[in-house]
């Protein structure tokens, strides 16, 4: 069924999905509490930034973020400075281009849930003795739990099935860059349709079970709070 | 180095009071007021007010009139443009200086629920203890537990629990974060009557059980009535009178918010019972007075309200009316607005004030004028606390 090569790109998508999703809600938290809070004419600026992703071709994306990354990039330049060499083509390029494609699946479900906080909860605690880094682990973190289940499940599930920006970045080299999406392209090109089935079948299992959790989720939570 | 040499200075300036000075503009009426959704005007809260830090304090006026602001900028949630605040010599806000909330010794309680709702009541309990700079004991957690009346609910989530559950716990977290200074919003604005009544004795008993000065922010007469000591009133973003609750009741050239319930508020002590009648008779400044005898003890304080319209007055002691108490008045001031059928009256009994509201005509038909000599005669007198 699942040849050695299959089994490798689910691995590494998984693998992928992960960081990205841990490394995305590290740098969406405080993105979208900036967001959430800020009275900046910044804000709609760095709103559409973010928001970018939602509605560019990921081929455009991608091949911004090949550029910046490659030798003459600034990115590029930066990594070589460090001694890490160019990111195009490794997993780590693969990385931050994700990063950059699923950042609006993250900040938009965590700064929607911590706008619907709003300021009471804040004052609250501040009346409590409990001072702006207490205020926002204690109390915006778990109120907008909810933000974070889905911001969680989003980030990964779109990163999961990223394709365009994978290749525009990342090529097709195996255990480094080769994710699902890329060997289901292949198994086409390569006519294995049976093989190709396999894999996006898991793909849509997947997808729904991930969606079904989250739609299941929210449903508990509103209960809940 | 300064502030070193600055605190023991305004120590002894200020004494064991809270003085506060604000000027604050906002192009709406501050935070959000339900019972006033109609202002995109201009609104100023200009105000100085010293307030003794002891007893309860009631931030009294109508709806829009800056109670709520003037709280939050006690507390720090609202910063003025220019402002001075004092507690108990401690600066609190100067030209320099402007304390954070959560560095001021302050209790806070929300007009409406503001429990965390991720937490259970014993969870939102635990949040103010872990926060005091004051080590918390279990004998104080006991009795907070117990003086509100919650120990069967601290398990539940505040989804699970009714307003005045909420309120009670709220009140409770308040007092366990063992404040210098207690700030409650109207408390009980967002509970329907039974809820009211169901938390004013708690409230009541607060003052008694714990010695922190309290800012009570109302406009409701009947709560202020019950609770305050003393009274700021404010009206459009001003101070129109501060200082005892009698003696700012006392008063008809006030915008006091009272309609039917003008009225003044007594204190006085209980010094004779009548088994036989229930009654009891309290020696007051402005009088001694008989009052349904609600088992009060010998020599306990009570405070009672007497409401205007329940004082008549007649030239001669009437011996042969149903009327309980008469008292010897003097009149200091009567009401002159001329478009009214009736008036309200302001009369001197003993060292104290009786409000009467008569109409115009009687007040004409008894040739009323300051000085006159008459009978009050106050046909209810209710103990309010």
């Amino acid at each position: 069924m699942l040849t050695e090569a299959d089994l490798a790109a689910i691995w590494l998508t998984l693998k992928l999905a992960t960081t990205v999703t841990a490394l995305l809600l590290v740098i969406g938290t405080p993105i979208a509490w900036w967001l959430a809070r800020t009275r900046s004419w910044l804000k709609a600026p760095v709103g559409a930034i973010v928001a970018l992703p939602l509605v560019l071709p990921p081929t455009v994306l991608g091949f911004y973020l090949l550029i910046a990354m490659g030798p003459n990039g600034f990115i590029g330049e930066f990594t070589q400075q460090l001694g890490l060499g160019t990111l195009p083509f490794t997993f780590s390029g693969l990385v931050v281009g994700s990063v950059f494609y699923s950042l609006p699946f993250v900040v938009q479900p965590l700064q929607n849930a911590m706008q619907a906080i709003g300021e009471r909860p804040m004052e609250v605690a501040a009346t409590l003795r409990a001072g702006p880094w207490d205020r926002f682990f204690t109390v915006v973190l778990p109120l907008a739990r909810p933000g974070f289940i889905t911001a969680t499940i989003l980030g990964f599930a779109h990163t999961m099935g990223e394709f365009g920006v994978v290749l525009m970045i990342g090529g097709n080299i195996p255990d480094q860059t080769r994710v699902v999406s890329v060997q289901i392209y292949d198994h086409v090109e390569a006519l294995e349709y049976a093989q190709a089935h396999t894999l996006a079948g898991i793909m849509v299992i997947f997808s729904f079970a991930v969606l079904l959790a989250l739609y299941g989720s929210q449903r508990k939570t509103s209960l809940w709070s | 180095m300064d502030k070193i040499n600055e605190v023991p200075l305004l120590k002894q300036k200020q004494g064991e009071d809270i003085h506060a000075r604000f000027l604050l503009q906002r192009s709406n009426s501050g935070p959000a007021n339900s019972f006033n959704p109609t202002n995109s005007s201009m609104f100023t809260l200009d105000v100085e007010v010293n307030i003794a830090s002891k007893g309860i304090t009631a931030i009294f006026g109508q709806s829009g009139s800056g109670k709520t602001t003037l709280l939050r900028c006690i507390a720090g949630l609202e910063q003025a443009e220019s402002g001075h605040l004092t507690v108990n010599g401690d600066v609190w806000q100067s030209e320099k200086v402007f304390l954070p909330t959560h560095k001021r010794p302050l209790g806070y309680v929300f007009q409406e629920s503001s429990l965390f709702a991720h937490l259970t009541g014993q969870g939102n309990l635990a949040y103010a203890i872990k926060r005091s700079d004051v080590a918390s004991s279990k004998a104080l957690y006991d009795q907070v537990i117990t003086l509100m009346g919650i120990e069967s609910i601290l398990q539940r989530y505040p989804n699970q629990l009714s307003g005045g559950e909420r309120q009670r716990i709220a009140i409770a977290r308040a007092l366990l974060i063992q404040p210098r200074l207690l700030l409650m919003d109207e408390p009980l604005a967002s509970l329907d009557f039974a809820r009211k009544q169901e938390i004013l004795p708690y409230l009541e008993k607060l003052q008694s059980s714990f010695d922190i000065p309290i800012l009570y922010v109302s406009h409701s007469m009947d709560e202020v009535a019950r609770l305050a000591d003393q009274v700021v009133l404010l009206q459009h973003g001003k101070v129109m009178a501060q200082g005892s609750t009698s003696e700012v009741f006392s008063r008809i050239d006030l915008p006091l918010p009272m309609g039917n319930d003008a009225s003044v508020v007594w204190q006085g002590k209980v010094v004779e019972r009548d088994k036989q009648w229930h009654l009891a008779r309290v020696a007051c400044a402005g009088g001694d007075l008989w009052v349904h005898d609600v088992n009060d003890e010998m020599g306990e304080y009570v405070r009672v309200r007497i409401l205007a319209r329940d004082v008549s007055l007649t030239l001669t002691y009437h011996e042969d009316s149903s009327i309980l108490n008469r008292l010897l008045v003097k009149v200091a001031e009567i009401e002159s607005d001329d478009n009214n059928a009736e008036a309200l009256v302001q009369l001197r009994a003993g060292n104290d004030y009786l409000l009467a509201h008569l109409t115009r005509r009687s007040i004409d038909h008894l040739q009323l004028k300051q000085g006159s000599r008459l009978w009050a005669q106050i046909k209810s007198v209710a103990i309010v606390r």
